[in-house]
């Protein structure tokens, strides 16, 4: 079976996961995205590598956030963008999601940006549309953010320079973050030696290991002499539950504070894919510190997704 | 009409026969095996050269969708698929719209089933009221009404003093109670098993222990109450090793398989395929392998094609909205055949899991081929495969994760009480 995100010369057809993509096409997209960062900070912030097409952003599921900056970057590309918010209520009505689909593509999509509450959701679009449309998923349940872990590994690039001799730590909810995800799969994919994941087990998933990630439920021995430190974002409806007791307990064990954060290396990096929870899984000292780079990751988010759109608009 | 099948190779796994031999048929009846009775004159004869000739497939776990989800598939469409498939007895799950919880509903199914004139058909009774599991139904009624076991399809009951009691009220009356061990807690989210696959896809998984949980629950009861207890569906390498443990002790305890269960695992969900949303969910590799080992063996006693015939629309959703569930009359013989091809497993051995070990689990006279029973006869062809797809499927379901394998064993002719049902063009 052909890895559905690739066409058949083996290019990026769309970008569904990071998992399976070769080293090459990351690398490429990284390189591109790059050239892009200046573009974001020229007087004129346009390019007119979309011009003429269409991208339609297709979200399932609110985030105002991500869909911004999928909407700047395609408009940097001088793309016309077309942002529907669909709850997945009106699905419930009669329209499928593929007639949905369907409609939107007879209006002349070009790219579809989807997000959606459940894991494959984005697969499904990307096996039934037109041969010319692109789709990029922009998160689907627990399983994949692609853009997100790419920039992610940009922000590690622009800072560390090099993946091959580096320890990454992402700490928390990895059970259901598809941003973790992505980012352990870019980052094997990349070359990274000593990845990690720090959690409490209700947050890990099983045989987590087999993603190719060291398991550490000890805040101090996980954290030690490590690069980057990457905190995830902790749901509020998991904060009290089977899952955890309270959101104080999680913060005194697994929140990112100075002292745990001094474990790490001197120049380690900080980074959150936001929102952030201030004091339950990153203390505010931290978040606002020397050490994080969150905010860089939202400018470089920008440029990453520009790469990603026009890659795949140029190998149609 | 009296019919003769000469030059087949007749295979009755209960009989321990597999020898080219002729069938005569009479009256519904088989009458003679090898040579015709004196008198017989046939009014067709059928040359099975090449074919074989084995009893017509008891299938345990065939949803015929009647009454409640027409929409899916009909009594008709379904009965017309088994006989495709060379299934002439099945036991129908209660888990119809309203479930069968009723003596008015069984009649009624076994009247319309009658009066198609296909398969017979066995339905399971409902063990408890609306499947709720809060209150018993009426077995004994139902019982009168012809249900043979009692069941809850796939809704558990919650409440373990339910359970219990249903066990004992049941064993009462020595009625057989049919159940598909699992926790409804460690599955309620789940959709897929949870394992290495549903870690990387990022899907909701059911632990293995969801089904070994409820699995020694059942054990531990049915040790105190002495319930006849068929398990359905077992999907773990954990839960074979159990059963297993418990027949050795004596527990009066029988097991069967999806078909699917012994070809898929986890691996085959590839990328979100829907198809492969099933309950059990397909698990590790590990388990794929004692499950075929088990049956084998025989501690696994039947494997049941577990048809759930579905309307594309909720398959064609994300993986975990997509209803679980297969069509799966006509692939369990070819499905049977694959496995006991990949097991270098004699037919006449492998052909017993779909016919007299069932027969035997239900109690019926089916399942074999003796002289004086009911001409219930699948003739078909082992060295003819065929590409499955929508349009070589009588179900009206069209949901299968097989959709473009090349499956050995092609059906030619279905009789049921020596009618002839099904003939392949």
């Amino acid at each position: 079976m052909r890895n559905p995100q690739l066409n058949e010369k083996g290019e990026l057809q769309h970008l569904l996961t990071i998992e399976g993509l070769p080293r090459a096409i990351l690398t490429h997209i990284l390189d591109t995205a790059e050239s892009f960062v200046g573009v974001t900070e020229r007087e004129v912030k346009k390019v007119p590598l979309l011009r003429g097409q269409s991208v339609f952003n297709l979200f399932f599921e609110n985030s105002t956030r991500t869909r911004t900056t999928f909407e700047i970057a395609a408009k940097r590309l001088s793309a016309d963008v077309i942002n529907l918010n669909i709850n997945t209520s009106s699905t419930n009505k009669g329209e499928t999601l593929l007639d949905t689909v369907d409609n939107l593509t007879a209006m002349h999509a070009d790219m579809f940006v989807v997000r959606h509450a459940q894991s494959g959701a984005p697969h499904m679009i990307a096996q039934h549309v037109a041969s010319h449309v692109h789709v990029i998923n922009a998160g689907d349940g627990r399983h994949a953010h692609s853009t997100q872990g790419l920039l992610d590994a940009y922000t590690i690039r622009h800072y560390k320079k090099d993946f091959t001799g580096l320890s990454v730590a992402i700490v928390g909810d990895v059970l259901h973050s598809r941003v973790a995800r992505s980012l352990i799969h870019a980052l094997t994919t990349l070359g990274t030696p000593d990845l990690r994941v720090i959690g409490p087990q209700t947050l890990l998933p099983t045989s987590v290991e087999q993603l190719g990630v060291r398991v550490f439920h000890d805040m101090s021995l996980g954290l030690r002499d490590v690069d980057v430190v990457v905190t995830l974002r902790l749901q509020n409806e998991r904060m009290r539950g089977p899952l955890l007791p309270s959101a104080q307990e999680y913060f005194k064990s697994y929140g990112l504070t100075p002292e745990k954060l001094a474990l790490a290396k001197p120049d380690a990096i900080v980074m959150h894919p936001g929102p952030m929870n201030r004091g339950v899984e990153i203390d505010s000292a931290v978040a606002d510190g020397p050490q994080a780079v969150i905010l860089s990751q939202v400018t470089f988010g920008i440029a990453v997704r520009m790469a990603v759109m026009s890659i795949l608009a140029g190998n149609s | 009409m009296n019919t003769h099948i000469k030059n087949g190779r007749v295979i009755d796994p209960k009989h321990g026969i597999d020898a080219v031999q002729d069938v005569y048929i009479a009256d519904g009846r088989i009458v003679g095996l090898g040579s015709a009775p004196g008198g017989f004159s046939a009014a067709r004869t059928i040359d099975a050269t090449g074919l074989v000739v084995m009893p017509g497939l008891v299938d345990l776990a065939a949803r015929l969708r009647e009454p409640g989800f027409e929409h899916k598939a009909t009594l008709q469409s379904e009965m017309r698929a088994a006989v495709a498939g060379g299934v002439t007895s099945l036991a129908c799950p209660p888990d119809t719209d309203p479930p069968l919880d009723e003596p008015g509903l069984v009649e009624m199914l076994k009247h319309r089933a009658r009066e198609l004139n296909l398969a017979h058909v066995y339905p399971i009774g409902a063990l408890t009221a609306k499947l709720e599991g809060e209150r018993l139904t009426e077995m004994a009624e139902l019982r009168d009404a012809g249900c043979v076991a009692f069941s809850q399809a796939e809704r558990q009951i919650v409440d373990t003093e339910v359970l219990w009691r249903a066990l004992q009220y049941a064993a009462t009356f020595d009625f057989a109670v049919w159940l598909r061990p699992q926790d409804p807690y460690l599955a309620k989210a789940g959709v897929a098993h949870d394992g290495e696959v549903a870690t990387r896809l990022g899907l909701a998984g059911i632990p293995g222990f969801a089904e070994t949980i409820a699995l020694s629950a059942l054990l531990q009861l049915t040790r105190g109450t002495g319930t006849r207890l068929h398990l359905c569906r077992l999907s773990t390498a954990e839960a074979v090793d159990m059963v297993r443990t418990a027949k050795a002790e004596g527990l009066p305890v029988t097991c069967d398989v999806g078909a699917h269960h012994l070809h898929l695992s986890e691996m085959d969900l590839a990328y979100f395929d829907s198809h492969c949303n099933m309950t059990p969910p397909f698990r590790a590799l590990r388990d794929l392998e004692a499950l075929r080992a088990g049956v084998r063996e025989g501690v696994i006693d039947v494997v049941c094609s577990d048809h759930t015939p579905l309307d594309e629309d909720v398959k064609q959703i994300p993986f975990g909205e997509a209803e679980p569930g297969a069509t799966g009359l006509e692939l369990l013989l070819p499905l049977t055949l694959k496995w006991a091809e990949e097991s270098k497993l004699p037919l006449v051995q492998a052909l017993a899991r779909v016919t007299c070990d069932p027969a035997r689990v239900l109690q019926i006279d089916a399942g074999h081929l003796a002289v004086g029973t009911a001409a219930d006869v699948c003739v078909f062809d082992p060295a003819d495969w065929f590409k499955v797809s929508a349009s070589t499927l009588k179900s009206q379901g069209k949901n299968t994760p097989f959709i473009g394998y090349e499956l050995p064993g092609v059906v030619r002719y279905t009789f049921v009480s020596g009618h002839l049902c099904y003939e392949a063009r």
